[in-house]
């Protein structure tokens, strides 16, 4: 008996093994060679077929990502031609064989994630589509899993993904990092996209097949490592970290979410909140505070020693009002103009937003928080109930249930 | 690839004529024609007439319809188009951006059909 068996699944781990840490990396010299991505994601997947045959024949190369590179491009060329016959467009594909053609190590192949992070996340594409193609792409997330995500179906998903990457064909979107005058935009569809994805982790964690926080925390250090020492992604990452960092906390053993000045601290990650910390002292010392490190030094403040510092909240969210002058903004900042014990204007200030965020969930949880607080409970009552009908989870919906009990209670007894 | 930079304005809101806003929109619109033709990516573009000098035409069971006025009533009309040829999409926006109107208006822009995307 031969060892044909044991071989073939060598080759499978050794294919797997490339695939789960280079993937990204592989697909994006493909890109930004073929200037095509769907051209691109089939010539990887024929490549990956042939090493599948050509490494059971002559055995697994020693550096198996260049060599998946070589032939994807190859299988990527063959195409081109076949497609453009003569057409004098093939010569300028000509010089990519010789580029990779006897690589040695997995470093010789140039990373050129940044230039498809920035693709990927042009603010021509809509947001949404832009968190498909980067989970798609840079992540490597199956369609399936996206779709899961974000309560899709697979179908719809895929034709999201199909539709992106025809857009970015047809409306010319370059694969390139974007120049000087461009950078702040670009950079900041970049950061909303992993923003996006984070927070999407964040609200339906337990649905979800793949971890998006880790997920979106990952491509974050990916961009930190590619493009280091930019403040605005030093401070996202701080943000995430920081909030990532008080997930085991946010509900108690009662079921009931908890608002972090009540979370029991011993269960924060402190490796994560170190990090944090870290990264926001980085950002913090190149002196261009912008929107993200200012709501990473808020979430700093709400953890800080012994109680959440309230005041320096409030300085932060002034400042934070000079990038970010929303509605959610005004909001937040209102309820820390509650816990410094300013509960009229707080109360005038939330009023104030009712046409913008009337069908916003936490607009009625912080109302009526604050009217319970005034003692005008059946208002509270009101304003809880609204708030728990549209509550995203389970232990949200317990813990303002607990609320307008307690509303309720004191309603009757006065 | 080619793309053409529709410019649409609300009349009422770009600055009039005699005024020092329109004499700084009209020297920054001659930068910004001065700029696409020194980098070489102009092919061409005109400013239009206002819309009520715009004649409109369809043709409805094989007769043809005339009619005053533009195809649809919008604040924000055509007033005028580029056509450049550029790199990718980022470099037609970088010359869109130099457009005065985008300050007051919109700048759409458009990669024009391809009719031959194999270049032969």
């Amino acid at each position: 008996m031969s060892s044909a068996a044991p071989k073939a699944i060598a080759i499978q781990n050794a294919i797997n093994d490339v695939m789960s840490n280079d993937r990204g990396r592989l697909l994006a010299g493909l890109i930004s060679r073929l200037s095509d991505f769907q051209l691109a994601e089939d010539a990887l997947q024929e490549a990956l077929i042939s090493a599948l045959s050509h490494w059971g024949r002559s055995g697994i190369p020693h550096a198996p990502t260049a060599w998946l590179m070589k032939v994807a491009l190859n299988k990527g060329i063959d195409r081109l031609r076949s497609q453009m016959r003569e057409s004098h467009k093939v010569e300028q594909f000509s010089f990519v064989t010789s580029d990779v053609a006897h690589p040695t190590t997995r470093e010789e192949i140039p990373d050129e994630r940044l230039r498809l992070i920035f693709a990927c996340c042009h603010p021509a594409l809509e947001i949404k589509s832009r968190v498909a193609l980067t989970l798609r792409t840079v992540s490597g997330l199956t369609t399936r899993e996206i779709a899961n995500a974000f309560l899709d179906t697979e179908k719809t998903m895929g034709q999201r993904l199909t539709r992106s990457k025809s857009k970015i064909k047809a409306k010319g979107i370059g694969f390139a990092v974007p120049q000087s005058e461009m950078w702040d935009d670009r950079l900041n569809a970049v950061l909303a996209t992993i923003y996006l994805i984070f927070t999407t982790g964040y609200v339906i964690e337990d649905e979800a097949e793949r971890d998006l926080c880790g997920e979106a925390i990952f491509l974050g250090r990916l961009l930190n490592d590619l493009k280091p020492n930019e403040p605005e992604i030093e401070g996202i990452l701080a943000l995430m970290l920081l909030t990532h960092a008080r997930l085991p906390a946010r509900v108690g053993a009662d079921g009931l979410s908890k608002p972090i000045e009540e979370q029991d601290r011993s269960l924060w990650q402190e490796t994560l909140i170190e990090e944090g910390r870290m990264f926001l002292r980085n950002a913090v010392a190149r002196r261009s505070p912008q929107a993200f490190q200012i709501k990473a030094a808020i979430a700093d403040c709400h953890m800080t020693k012994g109680s959440p510092d309230w005041m320096q909240m409030s300085l932060l969210y002034q400042s934070l009002w000079h990038f970010e002058p929303t509605p959610v903004i005004a909001l937040n900042w209102a309820v820390v103009m509650a816990e410094l014990g300013h509960l009229e204007t707080a109360l005038k200030k939330i009023d104030s937003l009712e046409g913008d965020l009337s069908a916003f969930q936490p607009w009625h949880a912080a109302r009526a928080s604050i009217l319970l607080k005034l003692g005008h409970f059946e208002e509270a009552t009101t304003a809880y109930k609204t708030a728990i009908e549209t509550a995203p989870d389970a232990p949200s919906r317990a813990f303002l249930a607990a609320k307008l009990t307690a509303a309720q209670k004191h309603g009757s007894n006065s | 690839m080619k793309y053409m930079l529709l410019i649409f304005n609300d009349p009422a809101l770009e600055p009039s004529y005699g005024t020092p806003e329109f004499d700084t929109m009209m020297s920054d619109f001659f930068a910004a024609n001065e700029k696409m033709k020194a980098d070489g990516v102009l092919c061409g573009g005109e400013g239009l007439q206002g819309i009520e000098t715009a004649t409109s035409l369809r043709i409805k069971a094989g007769k043809v319809e005339t009619m005053d006025g533009p195809f649809a009533e919008t604040r924000e009309h055509l007033g005028g188009y580029y056509v450049i040829d550029t790199a990718d999409l980022d470099s037609a926006l970088s010359y869109a951006a130099l457009i005065p109107s985008a300050n007051f208006g919109t700048i759409e822009v458009r990669p024009l059909m391809d009719y031959n995307p194999a270049g032969n």
